[in-house]
Protein backbone atom coordinates (compact mmCIF):
# COMPACT_ATOMS: atom_id res chain seq x y z
CA UNK A 1 0.00 0.00 0.00
CA UNK A 2 1.35 3.05 -1.09
CA UNK A 3 0.93 6.68 -1.27
CA UNK A 4 3.12 8.34 -4.36
CA UNK A 5 1.43 12.21 -4.74
CA UNK A 6 -0.73 14.56 -3.27
CA UNK A 7 -2.00 17.82 -5.13
CA UNK A 8 -4.19 20.65 -3.66
CA UNK A 9 -5.72 23.12 -5.77
CA UNK A 10 -8.25 25.60 -5.57
CA UNK A 11 -11.47 26.37 -7.67
CA UNK A 12 -9.44 28.97 -9.97
CA UNK A 13 -6.70 25.98 -11.06
CA UNK A 14 -4.19 27.22 -9.26
CA UNK A 15 -1.89 24.59 -7.76
CA UNK A 16 -2.06 25.47 -3.92
CA UNK A 17 0.33 22.66 -2.55
CA UNK A 18 2.19 19.69 -4.52
CA UNK A 19 4.30 16.70 -2.64
CA UNK A 20 5.82 13.52 -3.71
CA UNK A 21 6.58 10.62 -1.50
CA UNK A 22 7.73 7.51 -3.76
CA UNK A 23 7.13 8.65 -7.14
CA UNK A 24 9.28 6.46 -9.44
CA UNK A 25 8.58 8.60 -12.60
CA UNK A 26 8.47 12.24 -13.90
CA UNK A 27 6.21 13.06 -16.59
CA UNK A 28 8.83 14.59 -18.83
CA UNK A 29 7.68 18.19 -18.57
CA UNK A 30 7.83 21.27 -15.66
CA UNK A 31 6.02 21.18 -13.11
CA UNK A 32 4.04 24.15 -13.82
CA UNK A 33 2.64 22.23 -17.14
CA UNK A 34 2.12 18.87 -15.10
CA UNK A 35 0.09 20.97 -13.03
CA UNK A 36 -2.37 22.49 -15.36
CA UNK A 37 -2.10 18.87 -17.49
CA UNK A 38 -3.84 17.27 -14.21
CA UNK A 39 -6.48 20.30 -13.27
CA UNK A 40 -7.29 20.55 -17.03
CA UNK A 41 -8.09 15.97 -16.85
CA UNK A 42 -9.70 16.39 -13.75
CA UNK A 43 -11.82 19.08 -14.71
CA UNK A 44 -12.84 17.24 -18.48
CA UNK A 45 -13.72 14.14 -16.42
CA UNK A 46 -16.08 16.23 -14.21
CA UNK A 47 -17.46 17.37 -17.24
CA UNK A 48 -17.42 14.15 -18.96
CA UNK A 49 -18.86 12.31 -15.83
CA UNK A 50 -21.48 14.56 -15.73
CA UNK A 51 -22.91 14.38 -18.81
CA UNK A 52 -22.62 10.69 -19.45
CA UNK A 53 -24.11 9.76 -16.47
CA UNK A 54 -27.43 7.64 -16.98
CA UNK A 55 -28.39 8.37 -13.19
CA UNK A 56 -28.50 11.51 -11.05
CA UNK A 57 -25.05 11.48 -9.05
CA UNK A 58 -24.22 13.05 -5.84
CA UNK A 59 -20.82 13.24 -5.05
CA UNK A 60 -19.91 13.07 -8.97
CA UNK A 61 -16.48 11.39 -9.96
CA UNK A 62 -14.76 9.76 -7.12
CA UNK A 63 -11.74 7.93 -8.19
CA UNK A 64 -10.68 6.26 -11.30
CA UNK A 65 -7.41 3.06 -12.18
CA UNK A 66 -5.17 2.44 -14.30
CA UNK A 67 -2.73 -0.70 -14.72
CA UNK A 68 -0.38 0.80 -12.14
CA UNK A 69 -1.85 3.42 -10.05
CA UNK A 70 -5.56 4.94 -8.71
CA UNK A 71 -5.77 8.42 -8.28
CA UNK A 72 -8.51 9.79 -5.88
CA UNK A 73 -10.22 12.67 -5.63
CA UNK A 74 -12.15 14.83 -3.38
CA UNK A 75 -13.79 17.75 -4.15
CA UNK A 76 -15.05 20.47 -1.21
CA UNK A 77 -18.33 22.47 -1.89
CA UNK A 78 -16.19 25.71 -2.10
CA UNK A 79 -14.35 24.18 -4.56
CA UNK A 80 -10.94 22.94 -3.63
CA UNK A 81 -9.73 19.78 -5.08
CA UNK A 82 -7.73 17.51 -3.27
CA UNK A 83 -6.17 14.65 -5.58
CA UNK A 84 -4.06 11.60 -4.28
CA UNK A 85 -2.71 9.16 -6.35
CA UNK A 86 -1.68 5.92 -4.69
CA UNK A 87 -1.38 2.41 -5.74
CA UNK A 88 -4.01 -0.14 -6.89
CA UNK A 89 -4.04 -1.47 -3.51
CA UNK A 90 -6.25 0.71 -1.33
CA UNK A 91 -10.18 1.15 -1.06
CA UNK A 92 -11.70 3.73 -0.12
CA UNK A 93 -9.71 7.11 0.57
CA UNK A 94 -12.13 9.64 0.93
CA UNK A 95 -12.57 9.62 4.26
CA UNK A 96 -9.09 10.08 4.24
CA UNK A 97 -9.27 12.67 2.11
CA UNK A 98 -11.95 15.12 3.64
CA UNK A 99 -9.83 14.76 6.86
CA UNK A 100 -7.10 16.12 5.26
CA UNK A 101 -9.00 19.13 4.52
CA UNK A 102 -11.16 19.63 7.84
CA UNK A 103 -8.23 18.96 10.14
CA UNK A 104 -5.12 20.34 8.69
CA UNK A 105 -5.49 22.52 5.23
CA UNK A 106 -8.80 24.37 7.13
CA UNK A 107 -6.26 24.61 10.56
CA UNK A 108 -2.87 25.14 9.26
CA UNK A 109 -3.99 27.71 6.31
CA UNK A 110 -7.58 29.26 6.12
CA UNK A 111 -7.45 30.03 9.63
CA UNK A 112 -3.91 31.09 9.49
CA UNK A 113 -4.07 34.99 8.61
CA UNK A 114 -0.44 34.97 7.24
CA UNK A 115 -1.32 32.15 4.71
CA UNK A 116 -3.18 34.21 1.66
CA UNK A 117 -5.76 31.84 -0.20
CA UNK A 118 -5.23 31.72 -3.45
CA UNK A 119 -1.32 31.48 -3.38
CA UNK A 120 0.49 28.65 -3.33
CA UNK A 121 1.02 26.98 0.68
CA UNK A 122 4.41 27.87 1.94
CA UNK A 123 2.99 27.33 5.71
CA UNK A 124 5.91 24.58 7.32
CA UNK A 125 3.39 23.76 9.68
CA UNK A 126 0.98 22.62 7.09
CA UNK A 127 4.15 21.11 5.52
CA UNK A 128 4.72 19.15 8.67
CA UNK A 129 1.26 18.55 9.77
CA UNK A 130 0.37 17.14 6.54
CA UNK A 131 3.48 14.54 6.76
CA UNK A 132 3.00 13.62 9.95
CA UNK A 133 -0.75 12.64 9.25
CA UNK A 134 -0.24 10.80 5.50
CA UNK A 135 3.18 9.06 7.25
CA UNK A 136 0.81 7.91 9.78
CA UNK A 137 -1.86 6.40 7.97
CA UNK A 138 -2.27 2.75 7.07
CA UNK A 139 -2.06 3.16 3.55
CA UNK A 140 1.45 4.28 3.86
CA UNK A 141 4.17 1.42 3.69
CA UNK A 142 6.08 1.09 7.25
CA UNK A 143 9.48 -0.70 5.40
CA UNK A 144 11.86 2.17 3.66
CA UNK A 145 11.55 2.02 0.18
CA UNK B 1 -29.56 -2.58 -12.97
CA UNK B 2 -26.62 -4.20 -14.30
CA UNK B 3 -24.91 -2.71 -17.68
CA UNK B 4 -26.30 0.68 -18.55
CA UNK B 5 -24.29 1.27 -22.09
CA UNK B 6 -21.60 0.27 -24.09
CA UNK B 7 -19.37 2.02 -26.13
CA UNK B 8 -16.85 0.66 -29.07
CA UNK B 9 -13.72 3.06 -29.68
CA UNK B 10 -11.44 3.19 -32.65
CA UNK B 11 -7.79 4.01 -32.56
CA UNK B 12 -8.29 7.34 -33.82
CA UNK B 13 -11.00 8.14 -31.40
CA UNK B 14 -14.14 8.23 -33.26
CA UNK B 15 -17.09 6.04 -32.48
CA UNK B 16 -17.96 2.49 -34.04
CA UNK B 17 -20.64 1.29 -31.97
CA UNK B 18 -22.88 2.37 -29.27
CA UNK B 19 -25.78 0.20 -27.64
CA UNK B 20 -28.08 1.39 -24.30
CA UNK B 21 -29.67 -0.57 -22.08
CA UNK B 22 -31.23 1.42 -19.77
CA UNK B 23 -34.71 2.98 -19.68
CA UNK B 24 -35.54 4.96 -16.71
CA UNK B 25 -35.43 8.66 -17.42
CA UNK B 26 -36.31 10.69 -13.98
CA UNK B 27 -39.12 13.41 -15.57
CA UNK B 28 -40.18 15.86 -13.07
CA UNK B 29 -43.69 18.04 -13.88
CA UNK B 30 -44.11 21.12 -11.94
CA UNK B 31 -45.97 24.81 -11.80
CA UNK B 32 -44.01 27.49 -11.66
CA UNK B 33 -44.91 31.36 -11.07
CA UNK B 34 -42.80 34.32 -12.05
CA UNK B 35 -39.92 34.86 -11.40
CA UNK B 36 -38.78 30.83 -11.57
CA UNK B 37 -35.59 30.26 -9.21
CA UNK B 38 -33.63 27.52 -11.21
CA UNK B 39 -30.94 29.34 -14.26
CA UNK B 40 -31.09 27.47 -17.70
CA UNK B 41 -28.77 27.86 -19.85
CA UNK B 42 -28.10 26.59 -23.70
CA UNK B 43 -25.55 23.80 -23.89
CA UNK B 44 -25.58 22.17 -27.71
CA UNK B 45 -29.03 23.10 -28.65
CA UNK B 46 -31.02 22.50 -25.38
CA UNK B 47 -32.11 24.44 -22.10
CA UNK B 48 -30.57 22.79 -18.93
CA UNK B 49 -30.91 23.85 -15.40
CA UNK B 50 -27.44 25.23 -14.57
CA UNK B 51 -27.77 26.28 -10.86
CA UNK B 52 -31.08 26.64 -8.60
CA UNK B 53 -31.95 22.56 -8.02
CA UNK B 54 -35.29 22.49 -6.38
CA UNK B 55 -38.21 20.22 -5.57
CA UNK B 56 -36.27 17.38 -7.36
CA UNK B 57 -35.23 18.83 -10.57
CA UNK B 58 -31.29 18.82 -10.77
CA UNK B 59 -28.75 20.66 -12.39
CA UNK B 60 -28.23 18.64 -15.95
CA UNK B 61 -31.89 18.33 -16.21
CA UNK B 62 -32.99 19.29 -19.63
CA UNK B 63 -36.44 21.14 -20.26
CA UNK B 64 -38.72 18.73 -22.10
CA UNK B 65 -41.96 20.48 -21.94
CA UNK B 66 -43.88 24.06 -21.55
CA UNK B 67 -48.02 23.57 -20.40
CA UNK B 68 -47.77 20.23 -22.13
CA UNK B 69 -46.06 20.72 -25.83
CA UNK B 70 -42.85 19.53 -25.81
CA UNK B 71 -39.93 21.26 -26.61
CA UNK B 72 -37.41 20.58 -29.02
CA UNK B 73 -33.91 21.87 -28.35
CA UNK B 74 -34.79 25.52 -27.28
CA UNK B 75 -38.15 26.32 -29.18
CA UNK B 76 -41.62 24.65 -28.80
CA UNK B 77 -42.85 21.89 -31.03
CA UNK B 78 -46.12 23.36 -32.42
CA UNK B 79 -45.46 26.79 -33.63
CA UNK B 80 -41.68 27.28 -33.09
CA UNK B 81 -41.93 30.12 -30.51
CA UNK B 82 -38.31 30.45 -27.97
CA UNK B 83 -38.79 28.80 -25.10
CA UNK B 84 -36.48 31.50 -23.24
CA UNK B 85 -39.11 33.86 -24.32
CA UNK B 86 -41.70 32.67 -22.70
CA UNK B 87 -40.38 32.03 -19.38
CA UNK B 88 -38.69 35.50 -19.24
CA UNK B 89 -41.98 37.14 -19.70
CA UNK B 90 -44.35 38.05 -16.49
CA UNK B 91 -47.66 37.34 -18.17
CA UNK B 92 -47.35 34.01 -19.28
CA UNK B 93 -47.03 32.50 -15.56
CA UNK B 94 -48.17 30.42 -14.01
CA UNK B 95 -46.71 28.32 -16.13
CA UNK B 96 -46.16 24.27 -16.26
CA UNK B 97 -42.70 23.44 -17.32
CA UNK B 98 -41.44 19.74 -17.88
CA UNK B 99 -37.47 18.71 -17.30
CA UNK B 100 -35.91 15.50 -17.20
CA UNK B 101 -33.00 13.82 -18.23
CA UNK B 102 -33.00 13.29 -21.92
CA UNK B 103 -31.24 10.93 -23.88
CA UNK B 104 -27.66 11.29 -25.64
CA UNK B 105 -28.08 12.48 -29.30
CA UNK B 106 -25.67 10.44 -31.80
CA UNK B 107 -23.26 13.64 -32.04
CA UNK B 108 -23.02 13.91 -27.99
CA UNK B 109 -22.07 9.93 -27.88
CA UNK B 110 -19.54 10.43 -30.48
CA UNK B 111 -18.15 14.44 -28.30
CA UNK B 112 -18.02 11.91 -25.32
CA UNK B 113 -16.11 9.43 -26.88
CA UNK B 114 -13.08 11.31 -28.27
CA UNK B 115 -13.37 13.07 -24.89
CA UNK B 116 -12.57 9.80 -22.91
CA UNK B 117 -10.11 8.32 -25.93
CA UNK B 118 -8.13 11.74 -24.76
CA UNK B 119 -8.60 11.03 -21.04
CA UNK B 120 -7.63 8.24 -21.58
CA UNK B 121 -3.87 8.97 -22.81
CA UNK B 122 -3.51 11.61 -20.05
CA UNK B 123 -4.16 9.26 -16.94
CA UNK B 124 -1.61 7.35 -18.75
CA UNK B 125 1.31 10.25 -19.16
CA UNK B 126 0.47 11.41 -15.77
CA UNK B 127 1.10 8.37 -13.85
CA UNK B 128 3.83 8.67 -11.03
CA UNK B 129 4.45 4.86 -12.17
CA UNK B 130 6.19 3.77 -15.27
CA UNK B 131 4.59 1.99 -17.80
CA UNK B 132 0.95 2.70 -16.52
CA UNK B 133 -1.80 2.16 -18.92
CA UNK B 134 -4.54 4.29 -19.40
CA UNK B 135 -7.80 4.67 -17.67
CA UNK B 136 -9.39 1.23 -16.71
CA UNK B 137 -11.94 1.46 -14.30
CA UNK B 138 -13.33 5.27 -13.47
CA UNK B 139 -16.07 4.99 -10.25
CA UNK B 140 -18.36 7.77 -9.57
CA UNK B 141 -21.16 7.27 -7.01
CA UNK B 142 -23.72 6.46 -9.69
CA UNK B 143 -22.01 3.93 -12.44
CA UNK B 144 -18.97 2.56 -12.99
CA UNK B 145 -17.20 2.86 -16.47
CA UNK B 146 -14.51 0.17 -17.34
CA UNK B 147 -12.14 0.40 -20.34
CA UNK B 148 -10.51 -2.20 -22.37
CA UNK B 149 -7.85 -1.40 -24.97
CA UNK B 150 -7.13 -4.12 -27.11
CA UNK B 151 -3.76 -4.47 -28.56
CA UNK B 152 -4.43 -2.69 -32.06
CA UNK B 153 -6.22 0.32 -29.93
CA UNK B 154 -9.79 -0.32 -29.69
CA UNK B 155 -11.49 0.80 -26.68
CA UNK B 156 -14.48 -1.58 -25.33
CA UNK B 157 -16.18 0.79 -22.82
CA UNK B 158 -18.99 -0.56 -20.54
CA UNK B 159 -21.05 1.69 -18.10
CA UNK B 160 -22.58 -0.30 -15.33
CA UNK B 161 -23.34 -0.26 -11.62
CA UNK B 162 -21.14 0.58 -9.34
CA UNK B 163 -21.56 -3.00 -7.69
CA UNK B 164 -21.52 -4.98 -11.04
CA UNK B 165 -19.03 -7.39 -11.14
CA UNK B 166 -17.35 -9.27 -14.31
CA UNK B 167 -17.41 -6.41 -16.37
CA UNK B 168 -13.75 -7.04 -17.56
CA UNK B 169 -14.98 -10.30 -18.86
CA UNK B 170 -18.19 -8.75 -20.91
CA UNK B 171 -15.38 -6.62 -22.01
CA UNK B 172 -13.58 -9.36 -23.76
CA UNK B 173 -16.03 -11.58 -24.74
CA UNK B 174 -17.59 -8.20 -26.75
CA UNK B 175 -13.67 -8.21 -27.96
CA UNK B 176 -14.04 -11.54 -29.37
CA UNK B 177 -17.90 -11.13 -30.78
CA UNK B 178 -16.55 -7.96 -32.75
CA UNK B 179 -13.30 -9.72 -34.11
CA UNK B 180 -15.64 -12.67 -35.05
CA UNK B 181 -19.04 -11.03 -36.78
CA UNK B 182 -17.04 -7.73 -37.85
CA UNK B 183 -13.71 -8.09 -38.31
CA UNK B 184 -13.82 -11.38 -40.44
CA UNK B 185 -16.85 -9.63 -42.44
CA UNK B 186 -15.09 -9.18 -45.91
CA UNK B 187 -17.50 -5.87 -46.26
CA UNK B 188 -16.60 -4.06 -42.86
CA UNK B 189 -13.91 -1.92 -43.52
CA UNK B 190 -11.69 -1.73 -40.16
CA UNK B 191 -12.10 1.76 -38.03
CA UNK B 192 -15.16 2.44 -39.70
CA UNK B 193 -18.75 2.33 -38.27
CA UNK B 194 -19.88 -1.16 -36.81
CA UNK B 195 -23.77 -1.90 -38.47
Amino acid sequence: MTVYTLYIFDRNGTCLYYTEWNRKKQPGMSKDEEFKLMYGMIHSIKSFVHRIAPTDLRDGFSNFRTSRYKLNFYETPSGMKFIMTTDLTVGNIRDILHQIYSNIFVEYVVRNPQCELGQPITSELFQTKLDEFIRGLSIFPTRIS
Amino acid sequence: MGIFSVFIINKAGGLIFQYDHYSQRPEVEKTFSFPIELVLKQQDEKLVVAFGERDGIKVGYTLMGVNGIPVEGRFLQNDGTDAMEIINSPHNYPINLKFGRTKLTTNEKIMLASMFHSLFAIGSQLSPEPHSSGIEVLETDGFKLHCYQTMTGIKFIALTDPRQGGVDALLRKMYEVFSDFALKNPFYSVDMPVR
